[in-house]
């Protein structure tokens, strides 16, 4: 047991981590490039041979491994050198509830693709965002100057507020998935729902033809079809609270200079740095997980995918085959969402700080209540989402 | 194989601690946070006992929660009162400058 | 000597270390608020082991999450570095000092004397589900007594931080 937990922790933090985080100081570069029309960062080379810029990231980490450990006169050293590690820990860790693929049987033995299958899994990464204040607030406030504490105070209201609303928006995806297991929310999601099928429900008696069950008229059961809305509200306030532009206030590049982290050099700045972007991973994971349906296949169930190879392959390869193919499956739709924030950050402006809170206080969270009444609502009346 | 009856024990020794924070310090923050140890020590003695008894009151084979949904009313009313508490801590170091309780106590002794 | 055996005393001893850390730590109010911060989380990794999850995880959310935040609020919008102990006050401390010892003493060797083993648990304890059914019908006058006080709350704490009165 503790052999398989151990080998899925050390899977997740050099595959799926390991190979997003540090690709995306590069992806960042090259698509805000490709964004603004022009050529991005493509000088990094070894002995003259430049690939695309792809060894960029390499050079960020000699260049701040290098650089100088400024620590300000007058700071509270420990907690200057505690607050990145504070930052960086939460956004590792939360990876530890999300499903990467599905929940297999070997030889009658069942693994299921997720180091925790924690019952509450869902509020574990709430609680775990809810510590990752502490490390803005730390290293505002151990910097001993003006401009961190004040990108510390807006980081850390914007954080709280947006952690209510982060908790109400997915109340509606609790409520039509009837778990907060993040695994088995995905494999809810492995099914697939006709989008007439309300019909049957409204006239009495009345049974869709035949043609209406088939194959364009049939949603794969994703949450975001479920919960387009909530999909909406959940991507704003998860990127409200991490920071992510364009909420990025606390970080105002142009306005307070880099805001809470303005006294942190070489590799302390660097873990703010990886914390952000594994943060992203994070974000991409998460809402891949509970509204486009994790590690799933659209349209194709698992039981159907192993049914359909297993003539061909026989069972265990075939088993093999679609845990393979599942995890690629979960990695492309990261990947889908990476690109979706990274064109967030380089397609809106920045939102003044009052826009941010009057948005989540006074926008998202009487739209998340709306949301939560009418899928109750939709519920009861409906009965099965299918 | 939790020990429970050294989770009651801890529970007592974490209230005394507050207590003696209370009791103590004059800086009126860290007597608020003394306060919300004694009620976090109160919430784990509800939760311990609660393991201790997991059935109905009765016996029944039911589980029975109460400790639990004691626990919650006590963390909504900690996180009223610190609302209320830091509210009145801030309008009295505008009118005297100060956090120290011995600086606004108008009494004799 | 299980794990759960040995994890309460290291969650234990942790959270009576920070406690005593906040409390004695005169010269920097914010390391007194983070000590409780490592207090709390401490405590719900005991209730975790404790089979009381949802309650684990609230108290981190609320407690840790926002509470504690609301702390360093204050302590940083009023600049407040340091604090020291009066001469008067120290006949407090030596009574303080002595209740803490007395009370470790009896608790002490009352605990020395071995401990009950937890009964077994039910299905679902300390789970959401069981939880959201006592809190909705056996307790619900509780919840929107809670929501009341909230509510009030929210409106106090806004008056009394208020700069002036319209």
């Amino acid at each position: 047991m503790p052999v398989e937990v151990i080998v899925k922790t050390l899977f997740i933090l050099f595959v799926v981590i390991g190979a997003l985080a540090p690709v995306m100081t590069w992806t960042e570069r090259k698509q805000s490039a490709v964004m603004q029309d022009r050529i991005g960062a493509n000088r990094a080379d070894i002995s003259g041979i430049t690939v695309l810029g792809l060894l960029h990231p390499l050079a960020d980490v000699v260049k701040l491994l290098t650089k100088e450990d400024v620590v300000p006169r007058g700071a509270n050293r420990v907690m200057h050198l505690l607050a990145p590690i504070v930052a960086a820990v939460p956004a590792v860790i939360a990876y530890g509830v999300i499903p990467f693929a599905g929940v297999y049987t070997f030889g009658g033995e069942t693994i299921s693709m997720v180091v925790s299958n924690a019952d509450w899994g869902l509020l574990y990464i709430f609680a775990i965002g809810s510590i990752a204040t502490y490390g803005t607030v730390m290293a505002g406030w151990s910097s001993n100057s003006n401009w961190s504490l004040l990108g510390a105070m807006r980081a850390s209201a914007q954080m709280i507020s947006y952690e209510v609303t982060m908790g109400l928006s997915v109340v509606g995806i609790f409520m039509v998935f009837g778990t907060l297991q993040l695994q088995t929310m995905a494999l809810e999601q492995d099914t697939s729902f006709r989008i007439l099928g309300f019909l049957e429900y409204l006239i009495p008696g009345f049974q869709l033809p035949a043609l209406f069950s088939a194959f364009p008229f049939v949603l794969p059961k994703w949450g975001i079809f479920l919960q387009p809305l909530g999909f909406l509200m959940f991507l704003a306030t998860i990127m409200a609270e991490n920071k992510r532009p364009p909420f990025d206030v606390p970080e105002g590049e142009s306005e307070i200079i880099a805001g809470y982290f303005t006294e942190y050099s070489g590799m302390r700045f660097g873990l703010f740095f990886m914390a952000e972007f594994i943060e992203v991973v994070v974000i991409a994971g998460l809402v891949t997980t509970l509204f486009l349906g994790g590690w799933t296949i659209p349209w194709v169930s698992t039981a159907g995918f192993i049914g359909a190879v297993t003539p061909a392959v026989g069972e265990g390869v075939a088993t093999g085959l679609c845990v393979i193919v599942q995890f690629l499956m979960f990695m492309a739709k990261v990947v889908v969402m990476i690109w979706l924030q990274m064109s967030l950050r380089w397609g809106l402006p920045r939102f003044r700080y009052d826009h941010v809170m009057d948005l989540c206080w006074k926008g998202i969270l009487p739209l998340s209540i709306v949301n939560i009444f009418v899928t109750g609502a939709l519920l009861l009346l409906v009965g099965d989402a299918s | 194989m939790v020990p429970v009856d050294h989770v009651i024990g801890l529970s007592a020794l974490l209230f005394v601690i507050g207590l003696v924070g209370v009791m103590t310090r004059r800086n009126l923050i860290v007597m608020l946070m003394s306060i919300e140890l004694m009620l976090n020590a109160v919430n784990l003695a509800f939760v311990g006992f609660n393991r201790l008894w997991p059935q109905g009151p009765v016996g029944a084979g039911e589980a029975s929660l109460d400790g639990q949904v004691f626990v919650l009313t006590v963390i909504a009313v900690a996180a009223a009162e610190v609302a209320v508490g830091l509210g009145i801590v801030i309008s009295m170091f505008r009118n005297r400058d100060s956090v120290n309780i011995d600086d606004v106590s108008l009494l004799r002794w | 000597m299980s794990v759960p055996f040995v994890l309460f005393y290291i969650f234990a001893a942790l959270a009576v270390v920070s406690a005593l850390a906040m409390i004695l730590n005169v010269r920097n109010t914010v390391a007194s608020v983070m000590s409780l911060v490592v207090t709390m989380v401490s405590l719900a990794g005991i209730y975790v082991l404790l089979a009381a999850y949802l309650v684990a995880a609230i108290q981190i959310m609320v407690y840790g999450g926002a509470i504690v935040v609301l702390f360093l609020f204050v302590v940083m919008l009023l600049n407040l570095r340091s604090d020291e102990f009066l001469p008067a006050r120290q006949r407090w401390m030596k009574f303080a000092g002595a209740l803490l010892g007395v009370f470790l003493l009896v608790e002490g060797l009352r605990l020395l004397g071995g401990f009950h083993e937890p009964p077994p648990l039910p299905e679902g304890f300390g789970g959401y589900r069981l939880l959201g059914l006592s809190l909705y019908t056996d307790y619900l006058l509780i919840v929107e007594v809670i929501s009341l006080l909230l509510t009030a709350a929210i409106v106090g704490a806004l008056i009394l931080a208020k700069r002036e009165i319209d």
